[in-house]
């Protein structure tokens, strides 16, 4: 499955509830001020990479860049733009947005 | 009502009670998707189990208290109530505080169930 986060880590913990609740082999979005947490330096930055172990993460290319995050992506991490997004609901059985 | 197809539908809540209008407008959405003879559960995970907290009195905010609802839940067949262990725990609540009963589950454990539903409606 899908799970969505939009919220920055250091905002709201639903990054933490994401990665509690998501199984093995499930593929995580970062969007809107959710992509903060794929970026080098920041402080969930280290979790996130302790979740690519088993996770799929991907991060909206576009919220990326409006940021003037896109050189501080971490390694590891799938950039999408929006008919990516797209793409990855359509893969996926079902879809959950950590709100 | 017409024979139609029945999807498994969750309803994850995540909110605590009368700051928003989210625990109110899930339930209404839940008792909808009753109506329309769905297999539906609902979660209660992160600031949710609040909504179960037995013992809502909101005479002084003049709210109107939903409580009661969740005890109605059962009569329309919706008896799949999940509680984040985690979340009760951190919030120095127990099973025994909600007001109507529930399963405990960890995190991890509703993930799990996350996986085998068709739909996933967020609050």
């Amino acid at each position: 499955m899908l799970h969505i986060v939009n919220k920055s880590p250091l905002e709201r913990t639903t990054l933490d509830s994401c990665l509690a609740a998501a199984q093995p082999g499930a593929a995580v979005l970062l969007i809107e001020d959710g992509v903060y947490a794929a970026t080098r330096g920041n402080s969930a930055a280290a979790k996130l990479r302790a979740a690519l172990g088993n996770l799929e993460i991907h991060v909206l290319a576009p919220d990326l860049e409006a940021r003037g995050m896109a050189q501080s992506l971490v390694e590891g991490v799938k950039l999408v733009d929006y008919a990516g997004f797209v793409e990855l609901v359509a893969q996926h059985k079902n879809c959950q947005s950590w709100l | 009502m017409s024979e139609g197809t029945v999807k498994k539908i969750m309803v994850v809540n995540r909110k605590a009670p009368y700051g928003t209008i989210y625990a109110l407008e899930s339930l209404e959405v839940v008792l909808i998707a009753a109506a329309f003879d769905q297999e539906v559960s609902l979660v209660f995970m992160d600031e949710g189990v609040y909504q179960l907290k037995k013992g809502h009195q909101t005479k002084g905010i003049e709210v109107k208290n939903f409580q009661p609802t969740y005890r109605a839940l059962d009569d329309y067949d919706v008896n799949k109530l999940y509680v984040e262990k985690e979340a009760l725990e951190a919030r120095g609540l127990s099973e025994e505080d909600m007001c109507v009963p529930v399963e405990v589950l960890s995190a991890a454990e509703i993930g799990k169930l996350m996986e085998q539903q068709d739909v996933l409606l967020s609050f």
